[in-house]
């Protein structure tokens, strides 16, 4: 472009290089990245296979995201449904199974931007809830997209509470049917992805009446659009519940029921099942089928959480080396913003949580697969524990995580604004994982009552789960540290946590077993404790995660400089989290005042330290530019001449605008005579 | 009809709305005429239009132009002069939405007004003023935005033909985001370095005709258009402006201050502080601006949130509002008290700003510098903390707040560029910062300073004898508000202290100034925000002897109150730390926080019904007054565009011919 005059920020732009201030910072590198990959994917073959899986799918043109900040509703939502009936031909063609070693990186490698993934969800409840009978029935029609299945649990009054749901089943003995209905308007299902125009069933959870009584909710399959030209059954009424904050491409939909009327053998019927008399019968457990819930939760963590904080910081961060701002000295050329030590502050510690959910998450991975064999085995004893981890690591990733993305969204000033930076429709959509799958602050209060239960059995001396066993450790004390550098022992900021939580649960307790002495009913002793319960909750998963971060550096090979680094950033995560809740340390002195200033200090050191490898920390993450979708985050640092050309592709800029013929060209001429 | 919980709300309430209202409005003459001004836009079947949340960004655009244009008209038809009516009359034409002439409105004009020549303003205003020309104003470009002198764009003035020439010499150097320049303007004031007589004169601004007059092409030399996309401000044209070797006459300098005379000589200007007023002012709309959306989005969440029932506080008893709840309490109650705090604090800022422009005009601009700095660092404190609380409103709606109909994505969208425009927040709080070191440094050379900053003299005084601010002891009573202000003024003391002695220490260390206030900048920031923090709970506590029904009062204190507890709750690590309270008082402080949210409750509704935000206005489903949210939300989802057929193309496109293959 003629346009490329002399900048000294565009040389080597022409040549297809990489802009020198992001090549400078990756020649100065502490560490191997490619060797900081392998262990962020859990050895050499997993890249391999990582990367193979990246590049057949974003050399397919199908897969392109090139116009996707362009696009409206309906073409989002077009674009969402040919890729998934495109990726079932890729699957097979390439040979990837769904239990394939592939499978796991696909979803990453389309940037889940795909159709159908509630269809995943139907199956997998019929897999789960359904009779042997069912399963042979369903699976391969599904399986073959012969049928396209959604997932209607929510309702439009009814969210967390599910005792709550309105929509009912009423069994009728003549007709050996059940007959569907939502009877109000807040019970019509509300938000279940894929209903709103490409379902043909879903399974709906309704209260089931038989004979007048109501044994509770139970899941029925409805069929809801013909398989002929998908017009709607009778008795339904369905469409798109409108637009979102993101999720364009998925059709989350509404559903109404009248006087609907499925066959018996349509409710799932592994666990209970009503007789042609309308005998109801419940049989087996379904304890597993609550663990299958609770693992929903941490399979997210990693593609819906994690991953969009890496790609937040990875944008960030680079865009931060290559755009100059001010000087920092008198004389000198306009320095990095990088340099300055509140972008750092900004940005620094959300790379280092980056890293310290990655390792919680394989904790919670290992911790789950444990779980699993022992409840294949019907030990059904670790439930409570996994329960309550799934539930408070993803109310707190899903938090943390959010407000990262958000702050490296800020960071990068009028720019990041854009849609074309990517940031912000990775955080519209991070988002709603505070939300779904259960809302954040009822999962932590869920987590806070295990902790206050295991509280109770601890100081009894009853044996508790081995991620709690710490809660039987009380022991006043004060914080043993005398200088800065104490505070880059980890068994000095571990013992701190540790002292926290413990700290907090065991306060919240005591407050709450005092409010029922005093004869406070027990619900409402419990609703006054909530706010301290919550943090409780939050303090537990807050240790737990130093702890296993201290843990998986201490195990690291100390090869290519990588546990060094990784030392660095465990010590940040730590150090922030005690500067940015000093009151929680402060509170009962464990931490004094002078303490906690040489925690500040040595925090304010580590930004300085960690500042030279952070373009090779994101860089480590391994994501494709294509895969970014950044104008600022790219590679190569060519930020503004990328921006410049993606903006002219924009469709404001290639159509004529008809507000220039119908409203501004009268405005220009009229002289505005009338006046 | 009304909710039968609304209305069991409102009946609950211990004081009269309406008399708050009036409080915010500043007199009940002010809210009867903006109740005026808002029925002559909403009555206005002119400004009627389909719900924006289903349009195309060309649609939208289209429509703001449509009733941008309209606008004018008939704000001049009703003779609407006066500048907080023309504010209140453009907020509700736009719902509280930005549009493609607020830069030539906002910016173009009043630019001409205070930079041109007699001459120009006879050749620019009026046709100006008449739309004949469009204008925005060109200063940001994509490698700059804060550090003004890092502009790329020049200006070289040719004495052969009398004519500057301007260029984009850069990629970098390209004009990018001005509104109203991607498809609106046909001129733009544009910012450039002026070359004249080979030496560089520094920045200075030029009206560019930018578009062919009648067809509204660009001219030949300049290439302009629409950055694309972005977060919100779908209706605005925010644009880039690339210019090659383009001419402009000389007399399109702006030249009422600085001047380059035919020959090329040019000429200084006399002075620029004026500047400086532009910016409080615009700052002080930031602020206000803070208030307002805040207080939409609690307006919102708390009447849903006495709307939606769920779950069992009681076992066997019917679900509760989800407004019971002690965690659904506390995450919105602290931000309706800080949108009331805000508004406060927004008043305070525009009534000074008034007072010290009568004597600027006077000449006496000794107030100005203390009212620059402190309100760059309210300008970041009341934005950062609205952004994140127009989040939290969002997120205490579940699920609903992530639709658009809940209006908060919208309200989050618009606002959260306010944290980077008009001076990016973290550069504001290093002014504010510098303001705060300077006072510092004064009172340890031994003079005194006034105003907000007045508290730096104690430390002056005890260093008589040497003693560290912290070993201070204030005894706090944690039901008065004046003794809490005295406790965030000790904190703000003891922070900006510390800030100071680190940097001195740093300069012990270092050679370079500029590299010791980086290394100290976390520091500066912490200091500057802890000093805004007193600020607004000393102006909040201020405004309670202003108020003189008793029952509106009491609210307000209680409102007061748990603004200032609950910040000393989150922050108590600085009030311990500094030995301002005990573990104890915070213990107690703790307990009081969740008190005052049990005190709140029943008058929830009733504050956020004294924003009186018109239903068009807050555009809600989740919000409505009637408080009938189901019914509504379904309406309004039939409008889908995915609804618009009832089987979508995509079927015939794709799925048929999928499921036929399988």
């Amino acid at each position: 472009m003629a346009l490329l005059g002399t900048s000294k920020y565009a040389q080597g732009i022409g040549l297809g290089g990489v802009n020198p201030d992001l090549a400078s910072e990756r020649q100065t590198a502490s560490f191997s990245v490619e060797g900081l990959t392998t262990v962020l994917d859990g050895g050499a073959e997993h890249t391999r296979v990582r990367r193979a899986v990246v590049e057949v799918i974003e050399r397919d043109p199908v897969f392109s995201r090139e116009n996707q900040y362009f696009q409206t509703q309906n073409e989002r939502y077009e674009a969402a449904v040919r890729k998934a009936v495109h990726l079932q031909k890729k699957m097979h063609e390439m040979g990837w199974r769904e239990d394939g070693p592939e499978f796991i990186y696909i979803y990453r490698a389309v940037a889940g931007d795909v159709a159908f993934l509630l269809h995943r969800v139907f199956m997998r409840s019929i897999s789960v809830l359904g009779s042997d009978e069912q399963v042979a029935k369903w699976i391969p029609l599904a399986t073959k997209h012969q049928l396209i299945g959604s997932y209607a649990q929510t309702e439009l009054g009814h969210g967390t509470y599910l005792q709550g749901l309105e929509t009912t089943a009423v069994f009728d003995t003549t007709t050996q049917e059940f007959i569907l209905n939502t009877p109000k308007i807040s019970a019509m299902k509300w938000w279940p992805g894929d209903m709103g125009r490409s379902a043909t069933h879903t399974v709906v959870f309704a209260q089931l009446y038989v004979h007048g009584k109501c044994y509770g909710v139970h899941p029925f399959i409805v069929q809801i659009r013909s398989l002929r030209d998908h017009s709607l059954c009778p008795g339904i009424t369905a469409g798109d519940i409108g637009p979102k904050m993101n999720f364009e491409h998925i059709d989350n939909g509404y559903l109404m029921l009248q006087n609907v009327r499925i066959p018996r053998e349509n409710m799932l019927n592994k666990f209970c099942e009503v007789q042609p008399d309308g005998t109801y019968i419940r049989r087996g457990s379904q304890k597993i089928n609550y663990f299958t819930m609770t693992t929903v939760r941490v399979s997210l963590l990693s593609d819906e959480v994690i991953l969009p904080l890496m790609k937040a910081c990875t944008i960030a961060i680079r865009y931060s080396a290559v755009r100059r701002q001010s000087k920092l000295n008198p004389g000198e050329e306009e320095a990095k913003i990088l340099d300055y030590q509140t972008q750092q502050e900004k940005l620094l510690p959300q790379l280092a949580a980056a890293y310290a959910f990655h390792f919680v998450n394989n904790y919670l991975h290992k911790l789950f697969d444990t779980g699993y064999k022992e409840i294949q085995e019907r030990n059904f004893n670790s439930l409570p524990e996994l329960h309550a981890s799934s539930s408070g690591f993803k109310a707190m990733l899903s938090q943390y995580c959010t407000a990262g993305v958000e702050i490296c969204l800020r960071a990068c000033g009028g720019h990041g604004y854009s849609l074309l930076s990517g940031l912000p429709s990775l955080y519209t959509k991070i988002l709603a994982s505070c939300i779904y799958e259960g809302e954040n602050t009822i999962l932590l209060l869920q987590t806070a009552r295990f902790l206050v239960k295991c509280f109770a059995a601890a100081s009894a001396g009853q044996p508790v789960p081995q991620s709690v066993t710490y809660l039987a450790a009380v022991k006043p004390g004060k914080c043993p540290a005398k200088n800065k550098l104490d505070f880059l022992n980890p068994d000095i900021y571990v013992e701190a946590y540790q002292h926290t939580a413990i700290r907090l649960s065991s306060s919240t307790a005591a407050k709450l077993q005092d409010l029922i002495q005093s004869g406070v009913k027990k619900h409402e002793a419990w609703n006054q404790c909530t706010v301290q319960l919550v943090q409780a909750a939050k303090a537990h998963c807050h240790y737990i995660t130093v702890k296993n971060f201290v843990e998986t550096v201490e195990k690291l090979e100390n090869k290519a400089g990588i546990q060094k680094i990784m030392k660095h950033l465990c010590d940040l995560f730590a150090l922030h989290g005690i500067f940015s809740n000093a009151g929680l340390f402060l509170h009962d002195g464990y931490i004094s005042g002078a303490q906690m200033d040489m925690i500040t200090a040595s925090y304010l050191d580590l930004l300085g330290v960690i500042r030279k490898d952070a373009v090779p920390l994101v860089d480590a993450f391994d994501f494709t530019d294509k895969s970014l979708n950044s104008a600022l985050g790219s590679y190569d640092g060519n930020v503004y001449q990328r921006l410049y050309e993606w903006a002219q592709q924009s469709p404001t800029n290639q159509q004529i605008s008809p507000a220039y013929e119908k409203y501004l060209r009268p405005l220009l001429h009229n002289k505005l005579s009338k006046l | 009809m009304m909710n039968a919980d609304l209305r069991r709300e409102r009946a609950a309430a211990t004081f009269q709305p309406e008399l708050l209202t009036h409080i915010l409005d500043g007199g009940a003459e002010r809210t009867r005429r903006r109740k005026e001004i808002e029925a002559l836009v909403i009555n206005d079947p002119d400004f009627q239009h389909e719900d924006l949340n289903f349009l195309s960004r060309s649609q939208r655009y289209e429509q703001a132009i449509r009733k941008s244009s309209l606008m004018v008209m008939k704000l001049r038809e009703y003779g609407i002069a006066d500048p907080e009516e023309i504010y209140w009359f453009k907020s509700f034409v736009h719902r509280g939405r930005p549009e493609p002439l607020d830069l030539h409105l906002g910016m173009f004009l009043p630019t001409l007004l205070t930079q041109a020549t007699p001459e120009q303003q006879d050749r620019f205003f009026m046709p100006a003023w008449n739309l004949e020309i469009i204008g925005t104003y060109a200063q940001t470009e994509m490698g700059h935005g804060t550090h003004l002198r890092g502009l790329e764009t020049t200006a070289t003035y040719d004495p052969a033909t009398q004519e500057f020439i301007l260029n984009s010499p850069t990629v970098t150097s390209i004009k990018w985001w001005p509104g109203g320049l991607g498809k609106t303007s046909n001129h733009a004031i544009v910012l450039a370095q002026l070359y004249t007589q080979g030496q560089c004169k520094g920045l200075h601004a030029f009206i560019v005709p930018i578009r062919q007059l009648g067809t509204h092409e660009p001219l030949p030399g300049i290439t302009v258009g629409d950055i694309g996309p972005k977060f919100g401000y779908d209706e605005m044209d925010n644009g880039y402006l690339k210019m090659d070797n383009f001419r402009i006459p000389r007399e399109n300098m702006l030249m009422k201050y600085a001047q380059v005379e035919p020959d090329g000589t040019y000429v200084k200007p006399v002075s620029d502080k004026l500047t400086y007023g532009t910016m409080v002012f615009i700052r002080s709309l930031i602020v206000g601006d803070s208030a307002r959306s805040l207080s939409r989005a609690c307006t919102i969440a708390i009447r849903y949130s006495a709307v939606r029932h769920q779950s069992e506080l009681k076992p066997g008893e019917p679900e509760p509002q989800i407004l019971d709840y002690q965690t659904q309490q506390y995450k919105l109650f602290p931000l309706l008290a800080t949108a009331y705090a805000f508004h406060f604090v927004g008043a305070y800022i525009k009534d000074t700003y008034r007072r010290i422009s009568g004597d600027i005009n006077a000449g006496d601009l000794s107030e100005l510098p203390e009212l620059h700095a402190l309100t760059a660092g309210l300008k970041a404190f009341t934005s950062w903390t609205a952004n994140a609380g127009i989040e939290e409103c969002r997120m205490a709606c579940g699920g609903h707040g992530y639709s658009r109909c809940s209006g908060i994505p919208d309200i989050y969208v618009t606002f959260t560029p306010s944290c980077t425009y008009e001076g990016e927040n973290t550069v504001m709080m290093l002014q504010t910062a510098r303001f705060l070191i300077k006072s510092y440094n004064q009172v340890i050379a031994g003079q005194r300073v006034s105003g907000m900053v007045s508290y730096l003299n104690d430390l002056s005084r005890q260093r008589i004898q040497p003693q560290h601010v912290a070993a201070r002891t204030v005894s706090v009573r944690i039901n008065d508000p004046t003794s809490l202000v005295e406790a965030y003024k000790a904190r703000a003391a003891r922070l900006v202290e510390a800030a100071a002695k680190n940097l001195q220490a740093e300069l012990n260390h270092r050679k370079s100034k500029e590299d010791a206030w980086n290394r100290t900048s976390v520091d500066l920031v912490r200091a500057s925000e802890v000093h805004c923090h007193y600020v607004i709970v000393k102006l909040f506590t201020a405004k309670l002897s202003e108020i003189s029904n008793a029952a509106v009062r009491a609210v307000m204190t209680e409102l007061c109150l748990l603004y200032a507890l609950y910040g000393i709750s989150k922050n108590a690590g600085d009030f311990m730390q500094a030995g301002i309270l005990t573990d104890a008082q915070i213990t107690q402080v703790n307990q009081r926080v969740k008190e005052l949210l049990a005190i709140i409750r029943p008058n929830a509704v009733a504050l956020v019904d004294s924003f009186d935000f018109h239903d068009t206005h807050l555009g809600s489903v989740l919000g409505r007054y009637d408080g009938n949210v189901y019914e509504n939300m379904f309406e309004w989802a039939k409008k889908s565009p995915l609804n618009k057929t009832e089987v979508h193309e995509s079927f015939h496109k794709h799925l048929k011919p999928m499921q036929a293959k399988l």
